[in-house]
């Protein structure tokens, strides 16, 4: 019987990928280990190996395209003696076995609650709802471009480096490899090797390096690779970079930005899945920047690299690969310490922050239809926290619920909880809810996972407990 | 009593029977002691005696209450800061230390009223009264720190390192720890960089042989510390730490060889301190007869002043410096018990830098 090969999933996040090329043509003999096909995923171009001996019957993808999905047939391989199959019906997409499909399930329901596994076609991107904000930052008529966060943020880096030689970026696998997760793509071609530096696995080592550097009069960009990693280096980012200034009674500055990946990705376990922006969050002395999408990633790490005070700049990776607009202008900076409403409503705020504010909005969308008109405010900034964006929707809507992808006892939503009951309390019509991720560590079985995490129905489920309509 | 301070320069050369790249790799000349004119002994003991009349006045007035926290004093230690920052180019290289910072700072020539003022926490001092006597720091200087963190500094002076490097400025770091600190995984983490990227740096072991209460000995395997940047390729010297002139002819070889571009020295210099590892440190790990064999047999400033009395300098000089000294010192503790403390306001200040 044919055995069918299948777009494989070649990272923890991939969702889809290009076909770039195929290296065998129908009829050829292949055995385990032939090179069949290049395959182009968000991150890189990998060799798509045969595992199985056998001869190709039919080639079912044409090189060159984009999209396809995981788990669709590509070709077909029959064994030794046997016929060629017939042609595999032309569907697309055939529902995708549940091991290679599961793993991005749940970032795609996200994007696109609405696409189903068998919807193919867009690569699904959040319609601009009539009733979203505006950033106040970005003027009216502002032309855009569509960009990935991953891309907007090379974008920012590349743009500050060609303003400013001090600045440099160093990590693991940030050169060559063109960035563990291809953020700092391109930089080396265009920067050379002395401001694009790879550093062996040495956090601790490098994080201090890098302390030392701002100290000493550079501006560094230190990326870990994920911030499950900075916790073998939070000493220096704590009681090197953020107590210096300080100490020495604001004498030594230390301008350094450290970046990277930072919150749950997907099936990859407690001890690469974890939240960091509350530790962070709690120290005086850092700037913490958890931004949503594109234009935010840029605008602010722009400003990361630019201020004087060192900053811990958060990321996710399952928004890497997400496309936003992003203002075609020169320059695009934002300011630092201002949330931002992402959707204008009266009836209850909904706050959150990074990959959380896709389920508030998904989660607007969804209350906006049974009636409930949700405004959703993005914090971006953690430290100094908008307090009062915050407070003046709260006075406005009296109800307030707090998204976060992250653990929930000593949390952002904690934190928002308490300055709506120091600032706001009058103007509290119901208690403050968090919906948080699960009070465990985060494990690895999909169930389980996905019951962990904060998801759109739990917003929706507080929400409604809130606005008396549970 | 301690270990003898060793005399030893370099590793002797061994002729090996097979091919052995630790021994046949190029490494910084062997040292000598450096040849001082009488001024230069002078201004060596001058400042060597400044350190020790400062830690004393500063061990006086913690007794007073007017020091308060951790007070780490660098008494017996003086000849390593004074013999290593005198052959540096306080223009072009940096200085970083971490929370026995008293003497590297006076070394480098930075005002006394003002370490003292940060001592008693007055807005006098030179962090505002904000970082006290661990957190110092001079940017003018090009000093550091005075960092709390043991270790930190050699992962903080190896960033140094890299900015010199990387603006070709023709500087040279200086990272000093303390045995203890040399058993921290940062150091190695550091060391590999530093050689990988021939950075310009001295790493600089003040081996005072006790770690707060743990001698070498009970905590380090190999406890020959200037080995331990072999694995990394980085040459090591050990070095007399109670010997000002071997510690500058020693500094002078390392910063041939760094200047050099052939990237970083380790330099281990066997000193000891007298004191307690800080203020409230009854020192029960050693016997009174041990320091005092110290104190009688290697004192950095006797030691100083008998070649300088050989050199034919009268001994009428000494009460002369001696007097001046504790003029300068007794100056700086007045004006640290008198100056004002931090307006209640300044506790809001230096967060941050800029207004968000």
């Amino acid at each position: 019987m044919a055995i069918e090969l299948k777009m494989p999933a070649l990272s923890p996040t991939m969702e889809e990928g290009t076909l770039a090329k195929w290296l065998v043509k129908e009829g050829d003999a292949v055995k385990s280990g032939d090179i069949l096909a290049e395959i182009e995923t968000d991150k890189a171009t990998m060799e798509f190996e045969a595992i199985d001996e056998g001869t190709i019957g039919q080639i079912l993808v044409a090189e060159g395209t984009d999209n396809v999905k995981v788990g669709t047939v590509i070709a077909t391989i029959t064994g030794e003696g046997e016929e060629t199959a017939a042609p595999a019906p032309a569907a697309a997409a055939p529902d995708p076995a549940p091991a290679q499909a599961e793993p991005v399930e749940a970032p795609a329901a996200e994007d696109a609650p609405a696409t189903s596994a068998g919807q193919t076609a867009e690569k699904a991107e959040k319609p601009a709802a009539t009733e979203r904000a505006s950033d106040p930052a970005i003027p009216e008529g502002t032309a855009m471009v569509k960009l990935t966060v991953r891309e907007a943020l090379r974008d920012a880096m590349a743009e500050e480096m060609r303003a400013d030689d001090r600045i440099f970026v160093m990590g693991e696998e940030v050169a060559e490899y063109q960035g563990a997760y291809k953020v700092t793509q391109g930089l080396l071609d265009e920067f050379g090797s002395k401001r694009v530096v790879d550093t062996p696995i040495t956090e601790y080592g490098f994080a201090g390096l890098g302390t030392g550097a701002a100290m000493g009069g550079l501006r560094p960009i230190i990326e870990f690779m994920t911030f499950n990693f900075a916790m073998q280096a939070i000493d220096h980012i704590i009681n090197s970079a953020a107590k210096t200034n300080y100490m020495s009674g604001g004498q030594m500055r230390c301008p350094i930005v450290f970046r990277g990946p930072n919150g749950a990705a997907a099936r990859v376990g407690a001890q690469h899945s974890q939240n960091y922006a509350p530790w962070y969050a709690s120290v005086p002395g850092l700037i913490v920047i958890a931004p949503y999408d594109a234009a935010d990633a840029k605008g602010l790490l722009k400003a990361a690299i630019r201020t004087e005070d060192p900053v811990v700049f958060l990321e996710n990776e399952l928004l890497y690969g997400r496309s936003f607009e992003v203002p075609e202008v020169d320059d695009f900076v934002l300011p630092i310490g201002k949330a931002r409403i992402m959707r204008k409503g009266s009836d209850v705020t909904i706050v959150s922050y990074s990959i959380g504010v896709g389920l508030a909005l998904e989660a607007a969308d969804t209350l906006a239809g049974e009636g409930i008109d949700a405004e959703v405010i993005d914090l971006r900034t953690l430290r100094p926290l908008d307090t009062a964006t915050v407070l003046a929707s709260l006075k406005k809507t009296n109800r307030l619920v707090v998204v976060e992808e992250g653990w929930p006892t000593c949390s952002i939503a904690s934190e928002i909880a308490m300055v709506a009951m120091e600032h706001g309390f009058d103007d509290l019509d119901a208690p403050v809810m968090r919906v948080c991720n699960e009070d465990v560590p985060l494990p690895y079985a999909h169930n389980l996972e996905k019951a962990a995490l904060v998801d759109t129905p739990r917003v929706i489920a507080a929400v409604k407990a809130i606005c008396n309509r549970a | 009593m301690a270990k003898a301070p060793a005399r030893q320069t370099a590793a002797p050369k061994k002729v090996a029977s097979t091919p052995a790249p630790a021994t046949n790799r190029e490494s910084p000349r062997d040292p000598a002691p450096y040849d001082a004119t009488p001024e230069e002994l002078e201004k060596f003991y001058r400042e060597m005696l400044l350190i020790r009349r400062f830690e004393e006045k500063a061990g006086q007035l913690y007794g007073l209450g007017l020091i308060g926290g951790f007070c780490h004093l660098y008494i017996g230690q003086e000849a390593v800061a004074v013999g290593l920052q005198s052959a540096l180019d306080g223009d072009k290289d940096s200085v970083i230390t971490g929370y026995r910072d008293h003497g590297h700072m006076l070394a480098y020539g930075i005002d006394p009223k003002v370490i003292m003022a940060e001592l008693t926490g007055r807005q006098a001092g030179i962090s505002k009264g904000k970082g006290g006597s661990m957190h110092m720091f001079s940017v003018e200087h090009k000093f550091y720190g005075g960092h709390g963190i043991v270790g930190a500094q050699v992962s903080l002076g190896t960033g140094l390192a890299f900015a010199h490097k990387y603006r070709g400025d023709g500087g040279v770091a200086m990272a000093y720890f303390g045995d203890g600190a040399s058993n921290q995984g940062q150091v190695y983490e550091s060391f590999n960089m530093a050689e990988l990227w021939k950075l310009p740096i001295i790493f600089v072991i003040e081996n005072n042989q006790y770690a707060m209460g743990t001698s070498v000995n009970r905590s380090s395997a190999e406890d020959q510390l200037y080995r331990r940047g072999e694995s990394f390729r980085i040459p090591g010297m050990q070095v007399d730490g109670m010997d000002v002139l071997e510690v500058r002819g020693a500094a002078e070889a390392a910063l041939e060889w760094v200047r050099a571009g052939k990237g970083p020295v380790l330099m281990e210099l066997k000193t000891y301190r007298y004191r307690g590892h800080s203020m409230s440190d009854p020192a029960k790990y050693r016997s009174r007869e041990e320091v005092q064999a110290v104190r009688d047999k290697s004192d950095a400033i006797e030691h100083l002043k008998k070649l300088m009395l050989d050199a034919g300098i009268p001994e009428e000089k000494f009460k002369d410096i001696d007097k001046e000294i504790r003029a300068i010192v007794a100056e700086s503790a007045d004006f640290a018990e008198s100056a004002p403390e931090p307006e209640p306001s300044e506790l809001y200040t230096d967060v941050l830098v800029e207004q968000y």
